[in-house]
């Protein structure tokens, strides 16, 4: 307990990536089976329990302490487990002697502990803790236990010691259970690589490099397939003998938000690993990314969610067909087996992403660009043989967005970055002109924290510093006189904002010192322009 | 007690007729220790240990630090109109003293600021036992009960072995807080040289000055930027995340304080690797030495005095609070603002 305790506490402070994956590479080091294994189902959010509520402890602190003291305590640390973790004084010497439980001691014990006797137990085990353990086994025993590194980073690290790509752990991960005593066998050379073949893994996904700094007159055409790109998000879709799953991407499992696919594939009984685009579709149309956020938003939609904003998939690849690995097969064979398999099947709520009939890529380009409609981001180009690679390999598929938007906005307020950022003034809040009642003012309309150069960003910190007329904590509002071109990807309506309108992506494309702040854009014309 | 008054200026010995570090100018200051919200400048005559007198002088200058001044050695005992008086040890920083005062028969003890953990640094605290015991209560709730500092250091000193390609830069105050972390550092084995910024060489020296080794120290702000790398950085708390820090090559912000043992208070200063390291006494501390003193009277100053009042109650010790304004609960703000 008092090593994984001592990572979580490190976990919880460290902002920066690669200090999370060295911390974790040590750990996965030097914990013992099983224990390192709970610990990875944890970060993975998958170990949790209830065997106790606040009450409980509330009621096993109120024996040691007086119940004012511990008023005050909790009053001026704010969290239950803390003041506990804190305020516990171990009874006497021979409980000190004891030894702190290990981490799986303490999952073993509690997945068979009666109710009743989790006061006993608990008590034991605080009294044989440091405050640090304790507060671990708290959050842990309450199920509120929160580990400052993501499940995809603890493969990466598991990854890194076996000198394995995280793909690898990937494809293995979900036909997996704690504590991963076979996985942690095969990092370490003593056993194996796991077997994953009737469980619904996640396939490590293609993805496209963007297409920038490409001679496209030195493509031919003929070699080339072209689809749209939507604009919603990137999903896996997999049915296996021991059941069905929706993967995002980076292989979180959604199921639970998008139970309309989850029971299409279940309907279709079909063994397969599909590609596509999750997007909401409502009468065939494809509606806008903020409708599909009010979905992703939700761990489980409401039944009225469900009719209003229903899922939808856009068909770009298939990966498997009953146990049959296809991603060696070229990029057109494999369109061919996943038209058959979607002729055969007509599944529900599933529509095949269109090929692109194109002569030459300059025709393509006006298409890309006149294609302004919802959902639509730009376009995908494919190499007609090539296979599914797992990760970005650069040459087969190619991202084409068309070019950004861009609105000239003026800073209002500017907020410290995290981590190595933490010096400087990062984070930006920018605004537009607006008149009202014979008023002109600035109304904010998005935040913009990256598109700049480590020397603009020098430039930003020090205009923000030498301009600031106003602070709130780690906030400064300045004076209205800084113009930055603003690129997004697409402007929708919010009622989020006091403006009325929000922006998809948006980032510094320029730093616009040549302009006068009364000569950024209005609000209206923003509207017109884009609305 | 009745001889013992608190005035706007602050606590006053009325037979002695002389202030306990007072907030404003007084023409007799029997000052405790350097810290800036205890010593203040423009008293006409003080008192207080050599070394006190001597940061004091480092600090405000030598006009600013009392008209005449008196050294007094722990232990050693003067008359001051009716009353006996002396210093004993507090162990809070370098010259830190217990203010003791008799009279007529009656013996009250002004703790100043104080710790019981060891500080090769500065004395230890002595134990007085007293009719009236005035303590600080700064860590004045149960759930402070701090951790051994040697765990502390072990705990950077794994940081800096498990990234050796990073800069740790420890936040800590200059007068106090700097000096143990070095002392303690040494004696955990680390005898790299220590980079420091300008604020808190001066300090370092002065404590040299009084036999205390603390072994070899560079100036940060000189230093090329490479050369810190994979070093130990001491800076005062204002500069390890402001524009000072970028000197420095991939910094890990470490903070030295007893507020950094409750999570809220170590996030809300960003740091990544919080130092739970303190200089006044905690809970248990508190409890353990208005005990020993044997006061049946104990008077609070500053800090959280509704719990120890509280808890002493319990005990069948009478407290009560004196609620002086002007006392920072914390150092570390009280020291950051000196330095502004
Ligand atoms: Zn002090
Ligand atoms: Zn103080």
């Amino acid at each position: 307990m008092i090593e994984f305790a001592t990572l979580l506490e490190r976990l919880a402070f460290t902002p920066s990536r690669n200090m999370k994956l060295a911390l974790l590479k040590e750990y996965f080091t030097m914990a013992p089976d099983p224990d390192r294994g709970y610990a990875l189902a944890a970060m993975a959010g998958s170990l949790s329990f209830a065997a106790a509520k606040p009450a409980m402890l509330r009621a096993l602190a109120m024996e040691r302490i007086d119940p004012e003291l511990f008023a005050w305590s909790y009053d001026y640390v704010g969290d239950l487990a803390e003041t506990v973790a804190l305020i516990w004084q171990p009874e006497s010497e021979t409980h000190k002697s004891e030894a702190a439980p290990g981490l799986a001691e303490v999952v073993h014990t509690l997945d068979r502990l009666p109710k009743a006797d989790v006061p006993d137990v608990l008590r034991r085990w605080l009294d044989a803790c440091d405050a640090s353990s304790r507060y671990a086994l708290l959050k842990l025993i309450t199920g509120s236990l929160r580990v400052g590194a993501s499940a995809r980073l603890a493969k990466t690290a598991l990854a890194e010691l076996a000198s394995v790509a995280p793909d690898d752990i990937e494809e293995v991960w979900h036909g997996l259970k704690a504590p991963y005593g076979a996985l942690f066998a095969w990092i370490e050379g003593k056993g194996p690589k796991p077997d994953a073949k009737d469980a619904p893994v996640f396939r490590p996904p293609m993805l496209a490099q963007p297409l920038e700094n490409v001679d496209l007159a030195a493509f031919d055409p003929a070699e080339w397939r072209a689809e749209w790109k939507w604009d919603g998000i990137r999903v896996q879709l997999v049915s296996a003998p021991q059941g069905e799953r929706v993967y995002t991407r980076t292989a979180e499992d959604i199921g639970k938000a998008f139970p309309d696919v989850l029971a299409t594939m279940q309907d279709l009984g079909s063994r397969v690993v599909l590609d596509g685009e999750l997007l909401v579709v409502r009468n065939d149309v494809v509606a806008s990314f903020a409708d599909l956020q009010q979905r992703l938003n939700r761990k489980s939609p409401t039944a009225s969610m469900l009719r209003d904003l229903p899922a939808g998939i856009r068909l770009y690849d298939i990966l498997f067909e009953d146990g049959e690995d296809l991603r060696p097969l070229p990029f057109d064979i494999r369109r061919q087996r996943l038209e058959s398999w979607f002729a055969r099947l007509n599944p529900p709520r599933m529509v095949l992403s269109d090929l692109i009939a194109f002569r030459n890529f300059e025709d393509l380009a006006k298409l890309r660009d006149s294609a302004r409609s919802e959902g639509i981001e730009g376009l995908m180009l494919k190499k007609a043989d090539s296979p599914y690679l797992p990760g970005r390999p650069r040459g087969p598929w190619w991202k084409w967005k068309r070019e950004p938007l861009t609105v000239d906005a003026v800073v209002m307020y500017a907020q410290r970055g995290h981590g190595k950022r933490s010096s400087f003034y990062s984070d930006y809040t920018f605004g537009l002109w607006r008149t009202t009642d014979g008023k002109r003012e600035l109304v904010p309309i998005g935040k913009a924290y990256s598109g700049f150069t480590d020397e603009e960003l020098k430039f930003l910190d020090k205009w923000i510093r030498d301009h600031t007329t106003k602070r709130f904590g780690p906030v400064r509002e300045v004076a209205h006189g800084l113009v930055l071109e603003i690129a997004f990807d697409a402007a929708q309506y919010s009622k989020r904002h006091k403006s009325g309108v929000a922006l998809r992506f948006p980032r510094v494309a320029r730093i616009r010192t040549d302009k006068p702040a009364e000569e950024a854009d209005t609000l209206e014309a923003f509207i017109h322009a884009f609305l | 007690m009745d001889w013992l008054e608190l005035k706007p200026e602050g606590l006053f010995c009325v037979p002695g007729a002389f202030y306990i570090d007072p907030l404003q100018p007084v023409a007799h200051a029997v000052i405790t220790h350097g810290h800036s919200d205890h010593a203040r400048p423009g008293h006409q005559h003080v008192t207080a240990t050599p070394e006190t007198l001597s940061i004091m002088r480092l600090r405000m200058g030598e006009d600013r630090a009392g008209e005449s001044q008196q050294a007094l050695e722990y232990g050693e005992v003067i008359s001051v109109g009716a009353v006996r008086l002396w210093l004993a040890p507090a162990g809070h920083v370098l010259g830190s003293a217990q203010i003791v005062m008799e009279y007529q028969g009656q013996r009250a003890v002004v703790s100043g600021d104080y710790k019981r953990a060891p500080d090769p640094t500065c004395t230890p605290f002595e134990v007085v036992p007293c009719d009236l015991f005035v303590t600080e209560a700064t860590f004045g709730l149960p759930v402070f009960r701090l951790p051994d500092p040697a765990h502390e250091i072990g705990k950077l000193l794994h940081d800096v072995r498990l990234f050796p390609e990073r800069t740790h830069v420890v936040g800590c105050y200059a007068l106090g807080k700097c000096q143990r972390l070095i002392a303690l550092l040494r004696n955990a084995g680390y005898h790299e040289p220590l980079w420091l910024h300008g604020a808190l060489l001066p300090m370092c020296s002065l404590y040299e000055g009084f036999g205390i080794q603390l072994g070899e120290l560079k100036s940060a702000t000189a230093a090329k930027k490479g050369e810190m790398r994979g070093g130990i950085v001491l800076a005062p708390p204002s500069a390890i995340a402001d524009r000072w820090a970028r000197r420095l090559p991939d910094p890990v912000v470490c903070l030295a304080s007893g507020w950094m043992h409750v999570r809220q208070r170590a996030k809300a200063r960003g740091v990544e690797l919080p130092m739970v390291i303190s200089d006044h006494a905690d809970w248990d501390a508190l409890l353990d030495t208005c005990q020993a003193t044997g006061a049946k009277e104990i008077w609070v100053t500053h800090g959280r005095e509704e719990a120890l009042i509280h808890a002493l109650g319990k005990l069948g010790i009478r407290g009560c609070s004196l609620r002086l304004i002007g006392y920072e609960e914390d150092d570390e703000q009280a020291e950051e603002d000196a330095m502004a």
